[in-house]
């Protein structure tokens, strides 16, 4: 039986949908068998970050509803042998699919697959009750922000009640400049507020934008902050111990010099 | 040290906004976790009158348990009327 995840934050705009087609991205290039559900049902958008938006026929809802066969639904990714997705559908909304459907669906896609990675929606309605149904492990998204931490305490109280109990947390979009300055968050600022254990964080990186804009997840990059940020997460819930990467901020001499005039 | 003096002779007291942002946080939790379930309240009045019925007798149906906030702070307020306290080893001096 393979793990389903649930990738959840409660706030939009967090990195939900980024960290789904990152870390389902990452586990098939370690060669796992991986299914990503975009179960954000009406606002379909893991197909476009994937960049797989041409090749849907057969949504989460057809399978649903029996209108075709999973196997059917299921996008293989050209580029990465063992990543499928199975995308939302976008002409419905999310009373289309109830929980007990949702964790069906679920159980037969752990048969087949190692992972099954869910992209869940932003709110805490009926869409987060489906996406979280059939987890048997969830990933809380954050950013260090008031209004991001605060939802994702909410979640996790709300995920504890459905009896999905010790979370993971990412925490999304550190800049370490700001956090150095003592303008933004820590790690340890958050971790303490939530209680809750810190699966990996991820640094702003620009090179983000430019992989969703051309629909290739960033962990496929040899070099990018976040990828690296993603590669460590995707060992560390294949059971290695990885040290969480430095977020040492490097000032050279002559910004210091310019930092002093500037006094 | 020595640089953080020479900033705040200079008015450039570094800002911190992130204690201005953890103590905002701080105080919104403080008043989401409140809204505990009306199940969780019931079971924590039961609790605390079969603790109380060892020492004396309470109104059970008069009795009020509620959480209340301020602005900064939460507290557990009960107004529990006593019909009569219980004669016992207890309760003499």
């Amino acid at each position: 039986m393979g793990e389903v995840l649930v990738i959840t934050s409660g706030k939009g705009g967090v990195g939900k949908t980024t960290t789904a087609a990152n870390l389902g991205t990452g586990f098939a290039l370690t060669g796992k068998k991986v299914a990503l559900i975009d179960a954000d049902i009406g606002l379909r958008n893991l197909d476009v970050v994937m960049g797989l938006e041409n090749r849907i026929v057969y949504d989460l809802v057809d399978v649903v509803e029996g209108n075709c066969r999973l196997k059917q639904a299921l996008i293989r990714d050209k580029r990465y042998e063992t990543l499928y997705l199975l995308p939302a559908a976008q002409t419905r909304d999310k009373n289309a699919v109830n929980p007990e459907q949702m964790k069906k669906l679920c159980e037969e896609l752990a048969r087949d697959f190692d992972y099954v990675i869910i992209d869940c929606p932003a709110g805490i309605e009926q869409g987060f009750r489906n996406a979280i149904a059939g987890a048997t492990e969830a990933i809380i998204v954050t950013t260090p922000e008031v209004s991001a931490v605060r939802d994702a305490d909410r979640i996790i109280g709300l995920l504890e009640s459905e009896g999905k109990s010790n979370p993971k947390l990412i925490i999304n979009r550190i800049r370490p400049h700001m956090v150095k300055k003592g303008d933004m968050m820590d790690i340890d600022d958050i971790i303490d507020i939530l209680a809750i254990d810190l699966l990996g964080v991820i640094p702003e990186d620009e090179y983000i934008v430019i992989s969703t804009n051309r629909g290739e997840p960033a962990v496929t990059h040899p070099s990018s902050l976040a990828s690296t940020a993603y590669k460590n997460i995707v060992r560390r819930l294949c059971g290695e111990n990885v040290p969480l990467m430095s977020m040492e901020v490097r000032t050279s001499f002559l910004s210091k010099v310019k930092k002093f005039l500037k006094l | 040290m020595m640089l953080d003096l020479i900033m705040k002779l200079f008015g450039k007291e570094s800002s911190g906004s992130k204690n201005i942002a953890k103590e905002r946080l701080r105080l919104v939790l403080v008043h989401d976790r409140v809204n505990v379930s009306p199940q969780f309240m019931e079971t924590l009045k039961d609790d605390m009158i079969k603790v109380i019925s060892n020492y004396m007798e309470i109104n059970e149906r008069d009795m009020e348990v509620n959480l209340t906030t301020s602005k900064s702070s939460v507290a557990l307020v009960a107004n529990i009327p006593v019909n009569r306290m219980k004669r016992g080893p207890m309760a003499m001096k």
